[in-house]
């Protein structure tokens, strides 16, 4: 199905400058810290890992919100980085973001047929009747009825604020949607209908998406590629068949492990979780899952594993072989 | 007798749009020992019932049962001063949020103290030694320095056992743990979850563990009961309910997970919303979206019917219940 290349990160950096006030040391955190990866047309790539690991930062990168310190955005081939604000203005129409919280996402005081003409009139096209035309058209696309063109966002339930929201990221055609947990604040059975829509929305324009999420059964539904982050860093990447079936990484495992399922002989037996992600302030020095991980040695915790591959999957660990 | 015994329980708020019915006629036990869960969509009620129960209802809602009962005692009848020194020391609940659940003024050492102090449980002189103690049982490294920390200063995982510490501060018999983890990632959801459990055994305390996980429902609790619209519309045991759902609406939850689809497929959904305060249906509360519709279900509300702890309040459940193994 992969094609035509349509975004490729090299080795994205982000770092934050924090404290340096009154209180407290001056520090640096790396928010994201070497991320590489490329989307391809109709691809879904799914970002998995918790809070603080820097996937909501990488989405802000990848839709042209924040520069990255270091690295390289190509989007259809052209770098980001020297655009200026008129090229900018031309690439960030090809990349929309749909936004984790509907109930924060959407003006209530304006109409939905408002919300999803905005982008339309802020980038002058066409006139009002063809601009009406097109949300109408992207209503019906979405499963909005026609006549709740008129109503507000608070007249909406949550998946219904979802379909807006989608609606909303499509008007400007765009060819990479960053979906930054586009389901994880709605219901199960509204949640499958969000899922549907947005699978059928990619078949029908063949979309790519940048699925950020936390949810691992959300994510094996959905993705055809997976990178899962730790601390900033990528520790896992590679085709989900292959990550769900044999995790090479212990984080991976120890995700796959701690996700409840309905179906409880179908989970991976329970590898030990102990603590809590390190600082992103005081970040050690060697591997940063080594206080977590049960097969941890000296070595993880003096030096840093880099990503490389192992058996076609890319992993940061310095046992992978072992482990897989 | 159980510990806890709920008979047609029923939630009311006046509204400027008439009466809503939060809860309508459940039905709850539970015995010590027991893990119960509690699952449903957000608005299904669950949370209603749990405040019910800790007598947190506010007003104006009212609310009304034949039989509301802990351990004999019953919860309606209670004055203030009784409640007061009943809820928080044999009945306790750990709540959703724990960034918001805490007050950000106090250390959480005092906080946990405070439990401790109203309900008389040690002496004075003891009150510092006992929080320590319970630091270490809900796993919080560093007891003596952490005891002067406040929330801010803890993450979500840690402020969630300090919630935890409190609620076991005073030896529940009782504990009610609404959405304990809904807020936290994966891996500090499993810690929390291990650790609700380890202390359900050692202590023989009964847990209602309320959530809308239903992955967490299957790996914790023993029996389930299904909420939809402020309704009981299922019992089972955990296993029996996972294998063979008898009411639709579970049966439709199930399907509707990602991760029982096959390949690529699209999910099957469940078509429209849980229905609000207005548009509650006649008859079923499910009919509108249930796929077996008949006109009976349209024209009259079905009752809870079936073997007990397998019933199902629906007009045509979907099979008999399978033999239960324990």
């Amino acid at each position: 199905m992969t094609d035509a290349v349509l975004m490729e990160a090299r080795d994205l950096r982000r770092h934050y400058a924090v404290g340096g006030g009154m209180f407290g040391k001056r520090g640096t955190v790396r928010a994201v810290d070497g991320v590489s990866f490329t989307l391809g047309a109709g691809d879904t790539l799914a970002i998995v890992g918790e809070s603080g690991c820097g996937k909501s930062t990488l989405a802000r990168m990848a839709t042209l919100m924040e520069p990255p310190t270091e690295g390289e955005l190509l989007i259809d081939g052209a770098p980001t980085a020297n655009a200026d604000a008129q090229e900018r203005r031309k690439l960030r129409l090809s990349v929309q973001m749909v936004f984790q919280n509907p109930y924060g996402s959407l003006n209530p005081r304006k109409t939905v047929g408002a919300i999803l003409e905005e982008p339309l009139i802020i980038n002058k096209r066409g006139d009002h009747a063809a601009r009406v035309a097109a949300v109408r058209a992207m209503m019906a696309k979405v499963g909005l009825r026609e006549d709740q063109y008129g109503r507000y966002p608070h007249m909406f339930s949550g998946g219904q604020r979802q379909r807006i929201a989608i609606a909303r990221a499509l008007m400007l055609n765009p060819r990479v949607v960053v979906a930054d947990e586009p389901v994880s604040a709605l219901d199960v059975s509204i949640q499958a209908q969000v899922l549907n829509l947005l699978m059928d929305l990619q078949d029908e324009f063949r979309l790519a998406y940048l699925f950020i999420s936390h949810d691992l059964s959300v994510v094996r539904h959905i993705a055809r590629e997976v990178l899962v982050m730790y601390c900033g860093r990528p520790v896992e990447h590679g085709a989900k068949e292959a990550i769900f079936a044999q995790p090479r990484h212990p984080y991976t495992r120890v995700l796959l492990a701690a996700t409840p399922s309905a179906d409880r002989r179908a989970r991976p037996v329970a590898e030990p979780v102990r603590g809590e992600p390190p600082s992103p302030l005081a970040p050690p020095p060697g591997c940063a899952f080594a206080s977590r991980c049960p097969h941890a040695t000296d070595r993880c915790t003096a030096e840093r594993p880099e990503l490389r591959e192992v058996d076609g999957q890319r992993v940061a660990c310095h046992h992978a072989e072992a482990i897989g | 007798m159980p510990l806890l015994e709920i008979r047609n329980l029923s939630v009311e708020f006046p509204t400027a749009r008439g009466v809503f019915r939060a809860v309508d006629g459940l039905e709850m036990t539970l015995d010590a020992g027991e893990i119960l869960g509690v699952v449903g969509e957000s608005g299904s009620g669950k949370s209603v019932t749990m405040l019910a129960v800790m007598g947190l209802i506010p007003y104006p809602g009212r609310v009304r049962a034949d039989v509301m009962r802990f351990d004999g005692t019953d919860l309606l009848g209670l004055s203030p001063r009784q409640r007061r020194s009943l809820v928080g020391k044999d009945i306790a609940m750990v709540f959703q949020e724990p960034m918001t659940s805490l007050n950000p003024c106090y250390t959480v050492g005092w906080q946990i103290g405070e439990s401790l102090r109203a309900h008389n449980a040690v002496p004075k002189s003891a009150v510092r030694d006992r929080v320590i103690e319970l630091f270490r049982q809900v796993g919080i490294p560093a007891p003596e320095t952490r005891l002067r920390a406040f929330p801010h200063q803890l993450s979500g995982g840690m402020n969630q056992r300090v919630m935890i510490a409190m609620a076991i501060s005073c030896n529940p018999r009782l504990l009610i743990a609404d959405e304990p983890t809904t807020a936290l990632d994966v891996t500090i959801q499993k810690q929390i979850l291990d650790l609700l459990i380890s202390l359900q055994r050692e202590r023989g305390m009964a847990l209602a563990l309320i959530t809308h996980d239903m992955g967490v429902v299957a790996e914790t609790a023993h029996r389930v009961q299904v909420m939809y619209a402020g309704q009981m519309v299922e019992e089972q045991r955990t296993d029996a309910l996972f294998a063979a759902p008898r009411h639709p609406y579970t049966a439709a939850l199930l399907d509707a997970l990602p991760e029982r689809a096959v390949g690529h497929a699209r999910l099957p959904t469940i078509p429209g919303t849980v229905p609000g305060i207005d548009d509650r249906p006649a008859g079923c509360l499910f009919n509108p979206r249930c796929r077996f519709t008949t006109e009976r279900c349209v024209a009259e509300p079905p009752p809870l019917a079936g073997p007990a702890g397998a019933r199902a309040r629906c007009h045509y459940p979907l099979d008999a219940p399978v033999a239960v193994t324990a």
